[in-house]
């Protein structure tokens, strides 16, 4: 496919001590669509985010069938040439703004810092580039923020300074991992409608790396829903929501609570126990101890890859009978 | 009927800057809040962060003293009452399982520790915290481990039986599920709402999720800068928010139904600042429908539509 | 974490120095070959066994009086190893009190524990210590009960800070919501979940005790002669270290090997509990 902007395949991460982050996982963002990665913590969404940037932690090994960025491979770079595609067309904006933003420095510098050493050019300029993407997230009074530290601003405010320093060398990938979740709710909407609105107007691509399910549903065109590691079930935003097959992506709907949807009082739906950790030599499906349509055939072996609709794939020995059996159900 | 927690224009103020060259700062946390719960009912109280709901928990819990107004439990002051007494009507479950268990202690000595504190003796103790551990669905087995050899969700089910096992009549919760996952939320609400019907519990539920207080509270109020701008049966809540503030709230909800897309809650990039508060309402440098008189006139709390707002525009809206 | 094989085998080796010291000093008696008080003006200055010289009877040779310096060094390490146990108990004990009164307590009674530790560090130690040593003249209790009430400010200002961490956590939090006492809060909430820093603070507190005791003593004014302290046997050696200089590298070393110790030990001690805390 000529139009994925950026490519995984084959991703494996393992770390020293012999867990399997990531476990074989392919995902492809096509440009100008934002991609979602859904999971609970310790699924391995955020390790896939840093492992594509190559800022895995020292200590994690990396394996890949291929990493290809506007078709070029990027498995193999350096870290000097994967520097200079940092920052420049892959960007990357983090949960907590604090700790990627310098505090020694003011925002206009550290913005202006991004645009000098990638694209060259003069402060001066590079500062007025800084002034204009602020006022572009929606700050007011650009040239006042230029000259702050970040700890003078609110959370919210600075999420946006990291966005606008994200765009300084005009991205074509922008990575967000879980990028509001340390913000109030009414900052969340705000940040999450301006990367929309972003994307349509410079035809950003983005993979969004988050937990909320409610996110996921509002911003993707396209999920991946992942569980220790693997990639359970993927498919377009509406496929996925609309006919939810795999059993986990299936359980972890009904957990969240969705005002005039159940009544107040009744059960939440829920998946019992918790994730098990993955070692080396692993086998079968990892989600079968909290399933409740497990088999013996789920305890060992490779897990078949399914179809269940137009490009909507997912991971389970449950085939048809599965499919139309939860067809039944939701038309009842 | 005598509720089982009455606050009364309950306001906490703390005092910033102890330094000994700076003049000291005040900062209202919580402002002239009022509100009652009937026995075995579910408050919500929901808000954002610097809005005053975890101090006002932490009043509730008699673990700060209030600074003005009172506070009542079963119809007695908090203020006054012996630690042991409160212990017994009242008791917390916090927002990280990770700092609220002692992590040097076992389980069964976290859990044990308010009967303890009672000076309930060994043997007794052993079989109520072996009861409690069960009716939180963890065995006897895990009561011997420390917190760290536990996962989220099961810690927060250690912190639900040490509120419960004095049998008090209130738990507080303060955001018990927001540093959980999805699906493990889902157990902790359900236990909880299992608890409340089983014990007849009466909660104190403070959550920044609307999603969540809507499905398991009876009336909420929602806080802005230390003050309740709203409070309503949550259904009239959820169906028709009155203050401008509740609808932004109410609309940055986002559900999981792809589509609707991103909604625009019509906010500024103002951010309020408890240390700062403005002039007026003080929701009016983000408000949407602010007029001239929102900028120096505090509307007080008063009655529409069947519950009390604190907008002078509620009826237009 | 690059190199733990590194970092545990230093604290490896420093646990094993700081063992045998101790127990050497604690056996002195038993295993050294000689009265260490005992002279022999025959045989004085006499190299180690291993040197050109030596002889097989005095392992490390003899002193300027003849007595016999392996015996004097082992029970110099039972006074170095005195001085720097009995001086962090009672540092320990001063300082871990005042500050975690402060940091729990807050307020006014912080501000008095705050000012304590300023004024503590306006004090010119080795100048006080020196003064106190010469006012009421020096025997081991004045060098122990002086450092100890000098030593305690590192107690504090890390006992402190760790309390005010630790009460605001939400079990402290928990604690008062279930009725606890005060004393069951600082002593079974608190204070297990700070000693673990406070015991880094007391190996490092421990090899200033024993290096300002060497200082003091070199000086002529920490433990009085015949007493053999290792600051003693290095002031005594001073005049000889030209010709001999074995007399001084052997207590020299000694000190500077338990030192080090220590910290490797320390070091080790930070690394096991703080790994601890995150499992």
């Amino acid at each position: 496919m000529s139009a994925a902007l950026l490519e995984v395949e084959g991703l494996r991460v393992g770390f020293g001590n012999g867990t399997q982050a990531v476990r074989g996982i392919s995902l492809s963002v096509a440009r100008g669509e934002t991609h979602c990665l859904v999971g609970e913590s310790g699924c391995g969404k955020s390790v896939t985010s840093l492992a594509v940037m190559n800022l895995l932690a020292r200590g994690a090994v990396r394996t890949a069938e291929g990493i290809r960025f506007e078709g070029r491979e990027i498995a193999g770079l350096s870290e000097r040439e994967m520097g200079k595609l940092r920052g420049d067309a892959m960007a990357m904006i983090f949960q907590e703004p604090m700790t990627s933003l310098n505090p020694a420095y003011t925002v206009g510098s550290q913005m202006a810092e991004v645009y000098v050493r990638h694209r060259g050019g003069s402060k001066a300029a590079a500062l007025d580039r800084a002034a204009h993407l602020l006022g572009r997230v929606g700050i007011t009074a650009p040239g006042m923020r230029l000259a702050q530290y970040p700890h003078q601003l609110s959370g919210g405010l600075r999420q946006r300074v990291m966005i606008a320093m994200a765009l300084m060398c005009d991205p074509k990938l922008l990575i967000a991992d879980e990028p509001t979740t340390a913000l109030d709710v009414t900052v969340q909407a705000q940040i999450l409608r301006l990367l929309q609105e972003l994307q349509h107007e410079l035809g950003l691509a983005i993979l969004l790396i988050t937990h909320d399910l409610g996110i996921v549903a509002r911003m993707a065109h396209r999920v991946s829903v992942m569980y220790a590691g693997r990639v359970v079930e993927s498919g377009p935003a509406a496929e996925l929501f609309g006919r939810p097959t795999h059993p986990y992506t299936h359980g972890l709907l009904a957990c969240v609570p969705v005002p005039g949807k159940i009544a107040r009082g009744e059960p939440l739906g829920s998946i019992p126990g918790t994730v098990p950790k993955i070692g080396p030599g692993y086998s079968g499906c990892a989600f079968r101890e909290r399933c409740s349509q497990a088999m013996p055939a789920c305890g060992a072996g490779d897990v078949p890859g399914r179809e269940a609709g137009p490009e909507h794939r997912y991971e389970c020995h449950l085939g048809a009978d599965w499919t139309a059996r939860l067809a039944a159900e939701a038309a009842a | 009927m005598t509720p089982a927690i009455e606050v009364r224009n309950v306001e906490k103020v703390f005092r910033q800057g102890t330094g000994m060259f700076s003049a000291p700062r005040f900062v209202r946390a919580v402002d002239g809040v009022s509100f009652s719960v009937p026995p075995g009912g579910c408050f919500g109280i929901v808000g954002e962060s610097g809005c005053g709901k975890s101090t006002l928990a932490r009043l509730i819990l008699g673990l700060h003293p209030a600074t003005g107004g009172d506070i009542l439990v079963d119809g007695r002051k908090l203020s006054g009452m012996h630690r042991r007494e409160r212990a017994k009507l009242i008791q917390p479950v916090f927002q990280d399982p990770f700092s609220s268990l002692n992590p040097r202690r076992t389980v069964a000595d976290i859990v044990g520790m308010p009967l303890a504190a009672q000076g309930v003796g060994e043997a007794e103790r052993t079989k109520r915290v072996n009861e409690m551990l069960a009716r939180v669905g963890l065995t006897a087995e895990q009561g011997g481990r420390l917190p760290a050899q536990l996962s989220g969700g099961q810690r927060q089910r250690v912190a639900i039986a040490r509120a419960l096992v004095l049998r008090p009549r209130i738990v507080v919760c303060d955001e018990p599920t927001s540093a959980l996952d999805v699906s493990v939320q889902a157990q902790i609400l359900n236990l909880l709402a299992e608890l409340r019907r089983d014990l007849g519990l009466t909660l104190v539920f403070i959550s920044h999720n609307l999603a969540v207080v809507e499905h398991i509270c009876d009336e909420v109020a929602v806080m802005y800068l230390g003050r309740v701008v709203e409070r309503a049966e949550t259904d009239d809540l959820f169906r028709r928010p009155a203050h401008p503030y509740t609808r932004a709230l109410l609309a940055s909800v986002l559900t999981p139904e792809p589509g609707l897309g991103i909604p625009d809650v019509g906010l500024g990039d103002s951010y309020p600042d408890p240390a700062n508060v403005p002039p007026g309402c003080r929701f009016h440098p983000r408000c949407p429908v602010a007029q001239d008189s929102c900028r120096s006139v505090q509307q007080a709390a008063r009655a529409v539509h069947g519950r009390s707002v604190e907008c002078m525009l509620a009826e237009s809206l | 974490m690059r190199f733990p094989s590194v970092r545990l085998l230093a604290a490896g080796l420093g646990t094993a120095i700081v063992a045998i010291v101790l127990v050497a000093g604690l056996l002195a008696p038993w295993i050294t070959p000689y009265d260490p008080f005992i002279t022999n003006l025959d045989a004085r200055m006499i190299p180690p066994s291993f040197m050109e010289g030596g002889r097989p009877e005095n392992f490390l040779g003899t002193d300027q009086l003849g007595r016999d310096y392996f015996s004097r060094l082992i029970y110099g390490a039972r006074i170095s190893m005195l001085i720097g146990i009995a001086t962090v108990i009672t540092s320990g004990l001063i300082g871990i009190t005042l500050g975690v009164l402060g940091g729990f307590f807050g307020g006014r009674v912080d501000d008095v524990v705050m000012f304590a530790i300023t004024c503590r560090l306006s004090i010119p130690l080795i100048l006080v210590a020196l003064a106190v040593v010469g006012l009421v003249g020096s025997s081991l209790t004045v060098v122990v009960l002086t450092l100890g009430l000098l030593l305690w400010d590192r107690f504090a200002v890390v006992a402190r800070s760790t309390t005010m961490q630790v009460r605001n956590l939400d079990y402290v939090a928990a604690a008062w919501a279930a009725g606890c006492s005060q004393a069951h809060i600082l002593l079974r909430e608190v204070l297990p979940n700070i000693i673990h820093h406070l015991v880094i603070v007391a190996t490092l507190e421990m090899a200033l005790a024993i290096l300002l005791e060497a200082a003091l003593s070199f000086l002529g004014l920490g433990v009085p002669p015949p007493l053999p302290s290792w600051g003693l046997m290095i002031a005594e050696a001073k005049e000889y270290m030209f010709f001999s200089p074995w007399v001084i590298m052997v207590p020299g070393i000694s000190l500077f090997v338990l030192v080090l110790g220590i910290n490797f030990m320390g070091d080790g001690l930070r690394d096991m509990l703080g790994a601890q805390r995150d499992v």
